[in-house]
């Protein structure tokens, strides 16, 4: 399933390294946890699909540093959102902001559902039962008539 | 010759599946029984053909025939044998002739196992599986032919990709084709029932098996391939919101609720219309899944106008079937009658909702992962749209999902009681509480949403039973009561419990690696330690290896449990000489249902090494569960009362005066 990833991965890293490696780890305990949580979030932009955390790539590895410098210079984390953005531009995202581009993808789901849940809703109305008392006590004994009937005949 | 023998064949089966596109078609049209006759034999020749022509390529992987180009690019002569065999779909010409295998061979089994179906109905069906055949076999023969030439054939070959070179690709590529494909099935009845405008509990009862089985390769594809990642990729990874992962999960979730939709029509004659899209939806995402893998327009949008003719082949074809089938429904939909009438509280109903959250959550994974295709295709704006997004998207919309599993086989069809279902469902919710309070006092109240998690895994695990042990009585009737309904069950009830349960299982498996995995990234030197989950484990050293076509360094790891050795590990970095590539070979120790799971970075020239140790706790459940869901299709699929064509006799008695 993940050939193209694997063909890649294999392209990209001839001389394979560690995702993060040991030397990248900052000391701070809290500013490594904030590097990880971002770094899973941003894309390494020559890679198919993975993460900066993740992949083996070069391009990575100095993305993973640059965001551990900004957050040991005491950047928050939307700043460095906002650094890396400004710099590679929204691709690096692997979750995108919402915008006019993006506002389908974010919207959509919620669109479905509530489209689905009106056909859910229209379907139920249609379906539901007429209650059991719709036939009158004529209409009940020539319903038993016509029954009976079918079994004689 | 043998190369050209498969060649041959599969001209000649295409030549034979065009035969069987129009002679049974016509015949179904004008009710002429001798054209209609022809479709069985065409099927199974034809599956006999692409067989033949498969074993050719089977062979010249075999012996190695470097004259055959197919070969030279993909295989070795010093490749382990069954690599070789297995190499022969590891390359997309390879990989798409074993899609149309498996094609051929569904429909043999439609001609030799449907002797029950209505010979028209049966005769339409394999047509329309035979315009699904036509259209791949010219695929494969017009742009990619596995049997072309090479002169002069080169000496050796440049060997397959060292990451295929695994039991994996003997297994995950079949079982997904074997779902993607198997949903053909249920499209070629969907069309067949609206070229002939009619449709009813019958087709529902041909239909789901099939399904069934479709559904059960593609749960056991995608967790055979997800646990494939996780072990050969190397960082401890079970999935990736990758578009070749959201490919398969797609005709997955259409599948499942098709599954489900099928067993509201076989059992009650409604939402007939809704099952018959479902059934061309299901295939449409599998045709869309086989059209983003094998044209490359996953990869970019560039790579895709570079190398076009495959890409637009394929989307022609797509095109052709999901539009037509599409348009067939608009057109002969509503000579469909909607069937039984129910209340919104019923079986109907809860599968209803079942049918709407399955629906939305493959249309999530479709937006998501072509939206930026799309996006890139009309603006040129870049953006991606991977696992984060995913997560927060698709996870509050399967949550619900899982809550209202249990309820499901508890409420009655037509009219259902849900306060006597809930009080059904008291022991499921009691263990959900406790299995949630356990976890807390064990991992500490930090993640207060794992924990849900949890309660939700033993409340689906514990409901599926609660509904086991409610139709044997348990507890309100004597033991041997009890044991004697139990005995007397049909075997469709104990696939529905098990594969609900088997839902739960991976989503405990889920929830606990997600979220008490632990992982630590370290340099380490011979004789080095380090405390992993309560346990020690020490680097004894390294070891030169050569292995058949690659030489590798061992690093040899000896895991201590209060002072005692209980296990070896070694993980390894593989270099393959033909590809001057180099792979990392994790090395995974399963402890109970945790697993241990160390990957090698690089060796410096002093001995030390980049260790990752991971520690997965409850991993292996995420496929376990995926294992009992398929053990719960094979019980329902065994069925006696879900084997195919049992109305037959009362039609023929209807027949008979006629004649």
């Amino acid at each position: 399933m993940r050939i193209v990833v694997a063909l890649l991965l294999l392209l990209l890293s001839l001389a394979p390294v560690h995702a993060v490696a040991p030397d990248e780890v900052l000391d701070d305990p809290a500013l490594e946890t904030r590097a990880r949580a971002l770094s899973a979030g941003l894309r390494c932009m020559v890679c198919q699909n993975q993460s900066i955390d993740d992949s083996d790539a070069p391009l990575a590895r100095d993305l993973r540093i640059l965001l551990r410098e900004r957050l040991v210079a005491g950047d928050s984390d939307e700043e460095v959102i906002a650094f890396l953005v400004d710099r590679y531009g929204e691709f690096i995202l692997l979750r995108p902001q919402f915008n006019l581009k993006t506002a389908l993808l974010w919207l959509a789901p919620a669109i479905l559902l509530v489209v689905g849940a009106i056909i859910a809703f229209g379907v139920f109305r249609r379906r539901r039962p007429v209650a059991v008392s719709g036939l009158s006590g004529d209409e009940e004994a020539e319903l038993q008539r016509i029954l009976s009937d079918g079994k004689n005949g | 010759m043998i190369a050209e023998l498969g060649h041959f064949a599969l001209i000649l089966a295409l030549v034979l599946a065009v035969v069987q596109s129009v002679l049974p078609f016509w015949g179904a049209m004008t009710d002429d029984r001798r054209l209609i006759a022809v479709a069985g034999p065409a099927a199974v020749t034809q599956f006999l053909l692409v067989g033949l022509s498969f074993a050719a390529l089977v062979h010249a992987y075999i012996v190695s025939d470097f004259s055959v180009l197919n070969v030279v690019e993909n295989s070795h002569s010093q490749k382990p044998l069954l690599y070789k065999i297995t190499g022969t779909w590891g390359n997309h010409e390879g990989s798409m002739l074993l899609w149309v295998l498996i094609l051929a061979l569904f429909g043999a089994m439609v001609a030799a196992f449907g002797r029950n179906l209505p010979d028209r109905l049966k005769a339409l069906v394999l047509a329309v599986q035979a315009w699904i055949a036509s259209a791949f076999l010219l695929f494969v023969l017009l742009t990619s032919n596995p049997f072309i030439r090479l002169n002069p054939a080169p000496i050796e070959g440049n060997d397959l990709n060292p990451v295929l070179q695994d039991i994996g690709l003997a297994v995950h590529p079949p079982l997904l084709y074997l779902g993607y494909v198997g949903c053909s099935i249920a499209f070629a009845f969907a069309i067949a029932a609206l070229i002939d405008g009619r449709i009813d509990a019958a087709w529902a009862r041909w239909v789901r098996p099939w399904t069934l089985a479709a559904w059960m390769f593609l749960t056991l594809g995608i967790a055979m391939g997800s646990y494939w990642a996780y072990y050969e990729l190397g960082w401890g990874g079970f999935w990736f919101w990758d578009p070749v992962e959201n490919a398969s999960l797609m005709p997955w979730l259409a599948a499942t609720a098709l599954l489900h939709s099928a067993i509201v029509m076989e059992k009650r004659e409604a939402l007939k219309i809704w099952t018959v899209l479902l059934a061309i939806l299901a295939f449409s995402l599998s045709l869309l899944g086989t059209f983003l893998v094998r044209s490359g327009v996953l990869t970019s949008v560039h790579t895709f106008a570079s190398d076009p003719t495959r890409g637009v082949f394929i989307l022609a074809i797509l095109c052709v079937f999901i539009g037509g089938g599409l348009s067939l429904f608009a057109f002969r939909a509503t000579r469909l009658a909607p069937g039984g009438v129910f209340a919104p509280i019923s079986r109907e109903g809860a599968l209803i909702l079942n049918n709407l959250f399955l629906t939305v959550l493959a249309a999530v994974v479709l937006t998501g992962t072509l939206y930026p295709l799309v996006l890139e295709a009309l603006t040129g704006a870049r953006i991606s749209v991977g696992a984060p997004f995913f997560n927060l998207i698709f996870i509050p919309l399967a949550v619900p999902l899982l809550i209202i599993v249990p309820f499901g086989p508890m409420l009655a069809w037509k009219r259902g009681d849900l306060r006597a279902a809930s009080e059904r469902l008291f022991a499921a919710f009691g263990a959900a509480i406790l299995a949630a309070a356990v976890s807390a006092w064990l991992a500490g109240m930090d993640d207060v949403l794992a924990l849900f998690g949890v309660a939700l895994a033993f409340w689906l695990i514990v409901g599926a039973l609660s509904e086991l042990a409610f139709r044997v009585k348990l507890g309100r009737a004597p033991v041997a009561e009890s044991f004697r309904r139990l005995a007397g069950m049909p075997r469709s009830a104990f696939g529905t419990t098990l594969a609900h349960a088997g839902v739960g299982v991976t989503v405990l498996g889920l929830v606990a690696a997600t979220t008490w995995a632990s992982e630590d990234i370290l340099t380490m030197k011979a004789g080095d330690t380090v405390e992993v989950a309560s346990r020690t484990l020490k680097l004894d050293g390294f070891q030169q290896r050569a292995g058949p076509n690659y030489a590798e360094t061992v690093a040899r790891f000896t895991v201590y449990d209060g002072g005692a050795a209980v296990a070896v590990m070694e993980p390894s970095k593989r270099n393959f000489a033909a590809r001057q590539t180099m792979t990392t070979e994790a090395a995974i120790t399963t402890f109970g249902l945790s697993q241990l799971y160390i990957s090698l970075g690089d060796i410096t020239p002093e001995s030390a090494v980049t260790v990752r140790v991971f520690w997965k706790p409850l991993v292996t459940l995420i496929w376990l569960g995926a294992v009992v869901m398929a053990i719960g299709g094979i019980l329902s699929l065994s069925d006696r009362r879900l084997r195919v064509g049992a109305p037959k006799p009362a039609r023929r008695t209807v027949a008979a005066p006629a004649e």
